[in-house]
């Protein structure tokens, strides 16, 4: 118990630091309006690339309708905010609310299919979730939802992000999360061993769809208009990238997946025919060279150098 | 000795497959029970329904009096029943620690969980060198000892064995079967599915015969080992 809460401090130490220089170097406007604008999406990336490697990296259970529970939060948020005027942070919680609802109810039934299955039962959920989005035309249908206040700001994301990273963390941690992890490495043990596993698949799912749907309303807030082409299922499969790329099982992964993938794409924007070349080249020499991912099941405090590191500093 | 577990006439389908055609048996407190059979006869099937990962379409199943047909399988193992699966199923990335650890996770009293660790560590002084290692590294007799360690972490009253002898070496089976007795001796009850027979025989009370899906004979374990019919069919003539 000790031990975690002093990780959490050094987590929320650590992320005050790096917090205050970024919010300084954009006051001294030393990052442009393009790279504040993808440091945005780099945190809500990261809120969604976490959230995702709790349904899929630390519970096995391989959902690809994350882009779908994002797109709830959204409209739930923005329709909170510019119709009924309620603040930012109700709305948001509202919208983690109503995707952590869909998630639980739509979970319950799709988490008793295996891999491929529910692979295609949650892909066709996030298409179905966009569908009907798109024709509520209290929402503004295929064009759009128009006029939302331009409310998500740096400290917004980066504490939203910081919070989520704090609850999957915790939650991995926990028995809960070894239930989890025991489901993911072997269900039918897991259950032999008195792990109730539809009731922990749930839980993973329902935890994951709520920061999806935090993680939607910030994203939605950051512009003026969102459609719900924004929220396609290859918007889910780049979040999946984001998870397999920075390591399955590992939330210091999702964070270098979210950074590495969101920065990529933003750096080529100059060079867009080159742009998806170069990305996918990027993943397959990844998934040649390294097929767990970059950090693949450990955190950055478990890889060896950093460990001996520790043990140099304990002996001087 | 009372009855600790009782089934009446279940019957257990795999979709159309009727894979357990009206079995009955009982087992009494302190025994080892052995069911033994040819391939596909039902014996890991029956004992998956006990387990509670399989649910029977008709039948009771009284474990201490209760009726537990049908409960899920995470109630089983709180109820005091606790399963070896067949081909032990080991969570292959985690530490021999955490194994045993996950194998008291319907367990509150941390305490207790901490004695039974020792016990365990006792029982099998190798998981203890191993502590720290991915439980996939082990070797074969030493997963199914880390996976009976594991369901003993549990505290069972009553002990399901699935093929404890699948893939060993002859004297590492020797080496399970005794730790089977010393299990048992030690005051819990066994139900052991083998199709090692002559092994099985050898340190069982009782034991079923299966065959397609239903009992054919049953009786003392050492007056089953010397019937003439077993003999022909199970133990090599």
């Amino acid at each position: 118990m000790n031990t975690i809460r002093k990780n959490d401090l050094l987590l929320i130490g650590l992320g005050i630091v790096v917090f205050a220089v970024l919010q300084g170097m954009m006051t001294e406007g030393l990052i442009g309006a393009f790279w504040k604008l993808n440091i945005f999406i780099i945190c809500i990336n990261i809120i969604l690339s976490a959230s995702l490697n709790l349904i899929n990296g630390y519970t096995g259970q391989f959902s690809l309708g994350h882009a779908g529970f994002m797109a709830v939060g959204a409209y739930v948020g923005v329709v909170l905010t510019t119709n009924f005027h309620w603040p930012f942070l109700l709305a948001l919680v509202a919208g983690g609310a109503a995707a952590a609802l869909l998630g639980c109810l739509i979970g319950l039934p799709t988490l008793r299919l295996n891999g491929d299955y529910l692979a295609i039962a949650t892909l066709g959920l996030g298409e179905i979730i966009r569908i009907v989005i798109m024709n509520i035309q209290y929402v503004g249908g295929a064009a759009g939802f128009t006029g939302i206040p331009h409310l998500t700001t740096f400290p917004w994301v980066f504490f939203v992000m910081l919070f989520t990273l704090i609850v999957v963390k915790n939650f991995v941690n926990s028995t809960h999360g070894r239930a989890c992890i025991a489901i993911r490495e072997n269900e039918i043990a897991a259950e032999a061993m008195g792990v109730n596993t539809t009731k922990y698949k749930v839980i993973a799912f329902t935890i994951g769809a709520a920061f999806a749907g935090v993680a939607g309303g910030l994203f939605a807030h950051c512009f003026y208009i969102i459609n719900p082409s924004s929220f396609t299922f290859m918007q889910s499969f780049n979040y999946l990238i984001m998870v397999v790329m920075g390591g399955l099982g590992s939330l210091t992964g999702s964070i270098a997946g979210a950074f590495v993938v969101t920065f990529i794409s933003a750096a080529l924007a100059s060079w867009p025919e080159f742009r998806m070349i170069i990305y996918a080249l990027a993943l397959i020499l990844l998934m040649f060279y390294r097929p767990q991912g970059l950090f693949g099941y450990i955190e950055l405090t478990q890889i060896g150098i950093i460990q001996r590191l520790k043990l140099k500093g304990g002996h001087k | 000795m009372g009855t600790m577990l009782q089934i009446d006439d279940i019957n257990v389908y795999y979709g159309a497959i009727h894979a357990i055609k009206g079995i009955s048996l009982k087992v009494d407190q302190g025994e080892i029970v052995t069911l033994i059979g040819a391939n596909g006869a039902g014996k890991s099937t029956t004992l998956r329904t006990i387990s509670g990962l399989l649910k029977p379409k008709s039948g009771k199943i009284t474990f201490e009096g209760k009726n537990i047909a049908g409960l899920p399988a995470h109630a089983i193992v709180k109820a005091g029943i606790s399963q070896v699966p067949e081909g032990r199923r080991i969570f292959a990335n985690m530490t021999v620690q955490e194994n045993l650890d996950l194998g008291a996770y319907a367990r509150q009293d941390t305490d207790g969980v901490a004695k039974d660790l020792k016990v365990v560590f006792e029982r099998f002084p190798r998981l203890l060198e191993r502590k720290n290692q991915e439980a996939g590294t082990l070797s074969g007799g030493e997963q199914q000892m880390l996976a009976m360690g594991r369901a003993l972490m549990s505290r069972p009253r009553l002990l399901l064995l699935d093929e404890p002898s699948m893939g060993l070496a002859p004297l590492l089976i020797k080496e399970i079967f005794s730790i089977i007795q010393d299990i048992n001796q030690t005051g819990t009850t066994i139900l052991l599915v083998e199709q090692n027979a002559n092994m099985a025989l050898s340190i069982a009370n009782r034991a079923y015969v299966l065959e397609t899906g239903r009992i054919t004979l049953s009786g003392e374990a050492q007056k089953l080992a010397a019937s003439e019919d077993v003999r022909k069919a199970y133990l090599g003539g």
